[in-house]
């Protein structure tokens, strides 16, 4: 008999085998497939993020020096520009103006900002569009808030950022700096930090340096460090992504121990009346490796397919609510599809390999006995 | 008519199929249907770039440092620029209490030591 009729056969009798116990097998399918859903679509998706913010963030500021008093965040003047002086390898150097506001009448945090690229008029607003879409606005309506001052202030809404630059821009609304000075009651001479631009990454290192000497009560923050930051948002070893790891691995544990502990009665019955009609160790081995995988591949196949198509194609909604929190504004976007080939190799050698093993060492065990003594 | 005949022979012979060549087939289905997301990641991701620069041109002219994935505090809002006490509130025992921030750590920058951030040395 060739090798493949002599494993077809012994697929055919492992389907009807596990067709006989339909429930409980169906049941170990689900809760397997389900453990695979989870892992993959975290995988997926914490991937995805991590790669495209990676790309994006790329563009950010090469330094940023922050004032820090008694520890904490601070305005900085603006004659610290002035003390800076001429740093070799620095092509400019800039206040930003940015800022928080509560906003109380939907409970959001938005992000006020200067930009430097757009004029906009006094008392105008560019409002992202996670903020359009929570309050209803569009262009030519009117915000407004109270002042630190006490006063009412209207914003007239005079664009709106573009909805597929979300991920980046959903809270921000950006006026102008007489409009951000008055509203926050911030002196003309104070920035909320300084930018600096350093062409040659090669030498970003030696001016934070030299800056942190000049300047002891700041802080420099490098584009690598905001990178890096990304680059380890949601690795394996933090907060949720931990947790679901550890409810996954300890499921599949009590999987894996339930299966290696020992088999039903009905299970040893099968082994032995097997034996006693002929089949041999080997065969019978064989037969329980065929169900291992066919469990095991099927539940990967379908979890896997499942999560890329929760995260790539239903914008990962299951886990929208963890990553909204308390917050109100929280950017619709779709995860752009990132896949990592090694991640999904891991992920299938993790879920088929150990499975499969822990289904044949117990039935090794039972099919090297006298097939006499299995069926008593 | 005789094509027919063949088309419903095949059809039966289709529906009664083996369990084991019905297990192969998903097998082959499954495999192709991977291989189909990885081409499907191939398109999308290259359609996805013009996106990916304009969000990377509004993050240039805006100066932007942080995705705005948590915009419930201040320090998960922007979080490579917290500092070492946003955790804590306005006092010692005012305790990290907002969600998100049990879904990633402290950022490194907060507690890398090097010769940007050295920190005080204990005397002996």
């Amino acid at each position: 008999m060739s090798f493949v009729r002599k494993q077809k056969y012994l697929i055919d009798y492992t389907l009807s085998s596990l067709g006989r116990r339909p429930g409980k097998n169906l049941g170990l399918l689900l809760v397997y497939t389900l453990i695979v859903f989870m892992l993959a679509s975290v995988m997926l998706f914490t991937h995805s993020l991590r790669t495209e913010a990676g790309l994006v963030l790329q563009e950010s500021p090469e330094v940023i020096l922050q004032r820090m008093v008694a520890g904490r965040h601070d305005l900085i003047p603006a004659d610290y520009l002035d003390r800076i002086g001429r740093v070799r390898g620095v092509s400019e150097k800039y206040g930003r103006l940015w800022g928080y506001f509560y906003d109380p009448a939907v409970r959001a945090n938005y992000t006020l900002m200067v930009p430097r690229d757009r004029e906009i008029v006094p008392g105008g607003v560019v409002i992202g569009a996670g903020i359009a879409r929570t309050r209803g606005l569009d262009e030519g309506d009117f915000l407004t808030f109270r002042s630190s001052a006490g006063e009412p202030v209207s914003f007239r809404v005079v664009g709106l950022l573009d909805h597929e630059s979300e991920l980046v821009s959903a809270d921000l609304m950006l006026v102008n700096e007489a409009t951000f000075r008055e509203f926050f009651g911030i002196a003309e001479d104070y920035y909320t930090d300084i930018v600096l631009r350093v062409r040659n990454p090669r030498e970003v290192r030696k001016v934070a340096e030299k800056l942190a000497v000049k300047l002891p009560d700041t802080r420099p923050i490098l584009r690598d460090e905001i990178l890096r930051t990304y680059d380890a948002i949601f690795g394996w070893r933090q907060g949720i992504v931990f947790v679901l790891l550890g409810g996954a691995i300890l499921a599949f544990v009590i999987f894996a121990w339930d299966k290696a502990s020992g088999l039903s009665a009905e299970e040893r019955r099968e082994i032995g009346i097997l034996k006693a009609i002929g089949w041999e160790t080997a065969d019978v081995i064989r037969m329980k490796f065929w169900e291992g995988a066919i469990v095991s591949l099927a539940a990967f196949f379908l979890g896997y397919l499942l999560a890329y198509g929760h995260v790539f194609y239903l914008s990962a909604a299951l886990f929208e609510p963890v990553l909204k929190g308390w917050a109100v504004l929280y950017p619709e976007f779709q995860p752009v599809p990132f896949v990592d080939g090694l991640q999904v190799a891991t992920l299938f050698f993790f879920t088929v390999f150990p499975y499969t093993v822990a289904t044949i060492v117990p039935i090794w065990q039972a099919s090297i006995t006298d097939p006499d003594t299995v069926m008593r | 008519m005789k094509g027919e005949a063949q088309w419903v022979q095949d059809m039966l012979r289709a529906f009664s199929m083996r369990k084991a060549d019905l297990f192969l087939g998903s097998m082959a289905l499954g495999i192709a249907l991977l291989v189909l997301s990885f081409v499907d990641e191939a398109l999308r991701g290259r359609a996805a770039v013009p996106g990916i620069e304009r969000r990377a041109e509004l993050v240039a002219a805006l100066d932007l440092t942080d995705l705005a994935l948590f915009t419930e505090a201040r320090y998960t809002r922007h979080l490579t620029q917290a500092d070492g006490h946003t955790g804590f509130q306005d006092h010692p025992l005012g305790l990290e209490h907002f969600p998100s921030g049990s879904l990633y750590a402290p950022p490194g920058i907060l507690s890398e030591t090097d010769e940007l951030r050295p920190q005080t040395e204990i005397p002996d």
